[in-house]
């Protein structure tokens, strides 16, 4: 069993949901393009995320294994149809932005990635740990992307005018594509090529090894 | 996990019990925050509703605020405040005249007909025969400012709204969407408040009564006698433009409000 200090830690860079697990793309792409957006999903999957751990944990014992992939849906589902809910009557504003994303909480791959692989077979109290660690992997990337797009393709940072804009005066020529969910593809992309430059370990085992282009010699 | 987990009486049993505590969390959750959800939604549709007119101060709660407004329904089709008849029909359509729902109403196989595409330029598809309209009344009674939702179809989504007139019914003191999926930074921008700014003192209709507002491409010319009918249109997102300038077009229009401003600037309120 490891320590809860490298359970909390280690899905934050080295076992990041996002960037090594690949989980969670999707909603990555969709929210992202301001920060406080970013942000509010962030809470919500960490929420959710922590809370299924939890209860999955408690009731694993009696869980059946043959429906225990559908167990685990209605735990999640519970928890974010409550999330939803709580959201739409203490931060209206931010919900109506959310809109759909809040329910797709349920098919983010790292919710049920973690139930099913930590969960199900930990006590309760290291996968609560677990579920809040990967929430924070998540958030990390989430903040990360969402700081990028937003300062760069709306000049400004929760709403705060960072860059002037051209369109008001100032100088700063927004970058559309920035606003738009591919450029979060390119985003990720980085991220995930700065984590591996940092943490080589990370890198995996190239599937196949090009062959070297045919020399002339060969040819004949 | 042992074994004994997997007989079938073990699995319906932690079927039940899981679905069972479920349920009772999610509807709870439901039936308890209802109140705060429906009040949330009434005061944002009434923060709209300011702050099209620019009354909106953020300061103060939306429900004080909303006080200085009244509310009446229009039919539509006629241009004059809907009768006692047709509020009855308007409840017994399942709608609260006190509190309409106008977003519901538009929909209501009841309250709605479908449109001739001809005439259908904001390509709403339906129209609502009852509208609501917001006024603000100075101490005299007489008409300050008169609120109007109108909506239209842009590049991607219906964009809804309100603008607000002076009480002349001509002149806009201010116009904003509320609900849109326009692109961000482009068609978006009808929620830039510079873009918005433009609104404010452009008339409705020419000397001669003839619909005269407009959006046109590009920048308007400020020395052009028309500039006071026009207003830039957002750069980048011409289908949008057109899209805003349809809406403008038809709920100004005879489909529209505009029997009911005819009746307001001839009759008053």
């Amino acid at each position: 069993m490891s320590s809860t200090k490298e359970i909390l830690v280690s899905p934050i860079f080295s076992k990041n949901p996002i960037a090594v697990q690949i989980l969670g793309v999707c909603s990555a792409l969709a929210v992202t393009t301001s920060l406080q957006v970013s942000l509010v999903l962030s809470v919500a999957l960490t929420v959710v995320v922590a809370f299924s751990n939890l209860f999955v944990s408690i009731i694993r014992k009696h869980v059946p294994n043959n429906i225990r992939i559908i167990v685990q849906m209605t735990i999640i589902a519970s928890l974010v149809i409550v999330v939803d809910q709580t959201l739409k009557a203490f931060a209206y504003e931010m919900s109506k932005q959310l809109s759909v994303f809040v329910g797709l909480i349920i098919t983010n791959c790292i919710v049920m990635g973690r139930a099913e692989a930590f969960a199900m077979s930990n006590p309760p109290l290291p996968s609560f740990i677990d579920g809040i660690g990967n929430g924070l992997g998540y958030s990390l990337v989430l903040i990360f992307v969402g700081s990028i797009r937003e300062l760069f393709g709306a000049g400004t940072l929760l709403g705060y005018e960072i860059f002037p804009l051209v369109t008001e005066g100032g100088w700063y020529y927004t970058n559309g594509l920035l606003l738009l969910p591919p450029s979060a593809f390119f985003i990720i992309g980085f991220f995930i090529w700065g984590l591996r430059t940092w943490k080589k370990d990370q890198v995996e085992a190239p599937d196949f090894v090009m062959k070297p282009n045919t020399t002339a010699s060969e040819s004949h | 996990m042992s074994a004994n987990n997997d007989t079938v009486s073990k699995t319906f049993l932690v079927a039940f019990l899981l679905c069972l505590v479920c349920s009772i969390v999610v509807s709870s959750a439901a039936v308890f925050l209802k109140p705060i959800q429906q009040a949330n939604k009434l005061d944002d549709m009434r923060k709209n509703i300011l702050a099209a007119a620019g009354l909106y101060d953020p300061s103060q709660s939306v429900s004080d605020q909303f006080k200085q407004i009244e509310t009446r329904i229009v039919n539509l089709q006629t241009g004059v405040y809907a009768t006692e008849a047709e509020l009855a029909d308007i409840k017994s359509a399942g709608f609260d005249p006190d509190n309409f729902d106008h977003r519901k109403a538009m929909s209501d196989p009841k309250l709605s007909a479908p449109m001739k595409s001809s005439e259908d330029i904001a390509s709403l598809k339906r129209l609502e025969k009852f509208a609501p309209v917001y006024m603000v009344k100075n101490p005299n009674g007489e008409l300050e400012k008169l609120i109007l939702p109108i909506r239209g179809y842009g590049l991607w989504s219906t964009l809804h709204g309100f603008v607000a007139l002076q009480g002349d019914v001509n002149t806009v003191v201010g116009l904003g969407f509320y609900d849109h999926a326009e692109t961000p930074g482009l068609g978006g921008e009808v929620d830039n408040p510079s873009w918005k700014g433009l609104w404010p003192g452009k008339k409705v209709k020419d000397d001669q009564g003839n619909m005269a507002l407009t959006i046109v491409k590009g920048k308007v010319d400020p020395q052009s006698t028309n500039a006071q009918y026009q207003v830039d249109g957002l750069s980048g997102a011409t289908l949008t433009t057109n899209g805003l300038d349809n809406l403008v077009q038809f709920w100004f229009g005879q489909l529209g409000f505009g029997k009911f401003l005819d009746s307001v600037k001839s009759q008053g309120v």
